[in-house]
């Protein structure tokens, strides 16, 4: 946040009326009910910390501190080689769908925003329409056709279906929508091709929205469990979330391994998410500001 | 620079039709205004010229060529937006210079360039800004130097005025001039504002429901309207129409009064007698109209009085120090020559 941001943000707070008795009473109500939202949206994350430092025989027992704390799960699962093995397909196949989302999805959406042309109504409901499928029904198609091209357990299998979304399709042409069509006759009479234009003057225009975009997409495939469980045979060819409820067999799940895989799965979204917040963040305050 | 020829230009939107038979022709250099009320298709009329938009019908040449199939690039043309349309994730030297990016010239060449298009406009010190550290008048220097920058034959605008103050509006429409007397290009220049069209123009197209009422200096719509529209347009307050009947010795007007001049031929006809507020003068010769004032308004140097004729009220600019006074009958004359006369039923000059 540059200056500027901070100091209309404390503006605005400033213009919050000191609180009399009987709001102080609705905003103790308030913060209460805040605070056990707070703690409803982080228990799952301090539980999955406290796991990874048991024992295997503390695992059950649902105290928040383990009475033996230990970092021997850390260890082993960074000393299991398939770890960073998963670790690479999912970071591999999470970026790629990334980029790929972005740069199609933005494409659709320009197109359909911005251009006059027939049939352009039906594409783009037939494109929401994909929205109301959902994936557990998908998934038996997509095999078939992985099936059929030779696709299972192969990178592009697990990614293919990701590559493009009808919802980030829709995320972009709404927020097209909000670059002026001035810009663009202007960039044409500028003498830029439309794939230009696309890319140097509207693109820029809707930064914050490929930011929020980036990060759905990247988390979605980052976690990502059903179909890479499903496309994937071979152990090298997991990701992260597969490779890790693999811990264990059917007799025994080792929960403690898996929380440990998960706690340390948890810190490149978070990176990504500390990256990307930013752009999103400057897009609102901006758009705030203007209105 | 060069020539601008608009041929028997059409346009409809589906159904309906917005510009209808406009013929223009702009010559070299020259400073043309685009006038009319909303929705008229000034715009519109603009964008066909740009390659914006598509004629239905007609032709649009430049510099004597048909440029109706080539790309906006392609028409050697420049536009400047009414919402300036400058890109707010660049500097303003990178705004100034995004026209030149496909041209054929180096680095070097480019800068200096924009440097000299940013001398012109005062804005060197400004060139590493970003749009939302500038003025609203700045943005529109920016957008106007984009436009400049390419030295185009023709430069496009379209109302870009009409987002300022209205001191910055005088400023920058003089700035304009002064632009168009240095580079000397063809300008056609989109406004809804008479006082900007007769200021700025070489000559003004007036139009309404996308039809060219009349094209002309401004001293030629001014001192002789087409027809009533262009004299109720052009002139603030609007001039007066008062209506009457062509007689065998002149017009008898609705208010009884009987006005010798005007046309021949006009005998039995209904015509309205046009007359502007700032040529009727109390004790004239021939009285022209008489009634009781009602309201005034000081403009300081005048002062505009309300005249309730019994036929209609009548609008006439007074001294703006011995104003007659409210509800003082006064008698007021116009000389034969700034007296207009129009048909009545369709609207054209007669004189
Ligand atoms: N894309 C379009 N589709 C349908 N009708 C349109 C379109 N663009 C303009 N029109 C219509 O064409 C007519 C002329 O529009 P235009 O923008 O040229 O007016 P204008 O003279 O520039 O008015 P203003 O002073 O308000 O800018 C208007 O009635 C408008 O509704
Ligand atoms: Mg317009």
């Amino acid at each position: 946040m540059t200056a500027t941001d901070i100091r209309a943000s404390s503006e605005t707070l400033l213009t919050v009326e000191a609180p009399k008795k009987a709001a102080n009473m609705g905003q103790v109500v308030r913060w209460l009910i805040l605070f056990l939202g707070g703690i409803v949206m982080i228990m799952p994350i301090v539980y999955m910390l406290s796991t990874s430092l048991k024992w295997p025989h503390e695992v059950y027992n649902v105290n928040l501190w383990p009475k033996e704390p230990t970092i021997e799960n850390y260890t082993f699962v960074l000393e299991d080689g398939r770890f960073y093995g998963w670790m690479i397909n999912s970071t591999v196949i999470a970026l790629i769908t990334t980029a790929s989302n972005l740069f199609f999805d933005s494409l659709v959406g320009y197109t359909l925003c911005k251009f006059r042309f027939p049939g352009r109504y039906i594409v783009f409901i037939a494109i929401l329409s994909t929205l109301m499928i959902p994936t557990e029904m998908l998934v038996i198609p997509w095999y078939l056709m992985s099936q059929q091209f030779g696709w299972l357990d192969s990178y592009w299998g697990i990614m293919f279906p990701g590559l493009m979304t009808a919802f980030g399709t829709f995320l972009m042409k709404q927020f097209f929508e909000t670059v002026p069509d001035d810009f663009i006759e202007a960039a044409r009479i500028d003498g830029l091709n439309e794939l230009q234009i696309w890319w140097t003057v509207a693109m820029p225009l809707v930064r914050p929205a490929l930011a929020a975009l980036a990060i759905f997409v990247f988390l979605g495939n980052w976690t990502a469990f059903i179909w890479p469980l499903i496309v994937t045979n071979s152990v090298e060819m997991y990701t992260l979330p597969v490779g890790l409820s693999s811990f264990g067999d059917e007799a025994d799940v080792q929960w403690e391994l898996i929380m440990t895989g998960a706690a340390i799965s948890t810190i490149p979204t978070l990176v990504f998410f500390l990256v990307f917040q930013r752009f999103i963040i400057r897009g609102v305050v901006m758009a705030g500001l203007k209105g | 620079m060069s020539t601008v020829t608009l041929r028997n230009l059409g346009k409809s939107f589906g159904k309906t039709q917005v510009l209808k038979d406009i013929d223009l022709q702009i010559e070299d250099g020259e400073f043309v205004v685009l006038v009319g009320p909303s929705g008229c298709g000034k715009s519109t009329t603009l964008r066909i010229i740009a390659g914006l938009e598509e004629a239905t019908t007609g032709t649009v040449e430049i510099a004597g060529r048909v440029v109706n199939n080539l790309e906006p690039k392609d028409r050697d043309i420049a536009m400047v937006f009414q919402n300036y349309a400058i890109y707010p994730h660049m500097t303003v030297r990178k705004n100034i210079g995004f026209g030149l990016r496909t041209a054929r010239m180096t680095r070097a060449e480019k800068d200096e360039r924009i440097e000299e298009v940013a001398r012109i406009l005062d804005m060197t010190d400004l060139l590493a800004r970003k749009p939302s550290q500038l003025s609203g008048g700045q943005r529109q220097r920016v957008a106007i130097g984009r436009a400049m920058v390419r030295d185009p034959a023709v430069f496009l605008f379209d109302e870009p005025l009409s987002n300022l103050d209205a001191q910055l509006r005088t400023q920058m429409r003089l700035e304009i001039k002064k632009l168009h007397q240095r580079v000397e290009s063809t300008i056609i220049f989109v406004t809804h504002d008479q006082v900007e069209a007769m200021t700025m123009a070489d000559r003004i197209v007036i139009m309404k429901d996308g039809v060219i009422q009349q094209v002309g200096t401004p001293s030629d719509v001014y001192h002789k309207p087409a027809n009533t529209f262009v004299a109720g347009f052009i002139g603030a307050p609007s001039m007066n129409m008062l209506p009457g009947t062509g007689s065998s010795d002149g017009i008898l007007l609705k208010s009884g009064v009987n006005f010798t001049g005007g046309p021949a031929g006009t005998e039995g006809r209904s015509v309205l007698l046009g007359v502007r507020p700032e040529d009727l003068t109390p004790n004239g010769a021939a009285t022209l109209v008489e009634g009781r004032v009602t309201v005034r308004e000081p403009l300081g140097h005048e002062t505009l009085i309300y005249v309730d004729t019994g036929a209609g009220e009548v609008i006439a600019k007074a001294d703006g120090r011995h104003p007659p006074a409210v509800g003082e009958t006064i008698r007021l004359s116009a000389l034969p020559q700034n007296v207009h006369i129009f048909d009545a039923a369709t609207g054209q000059a007669l004189t």
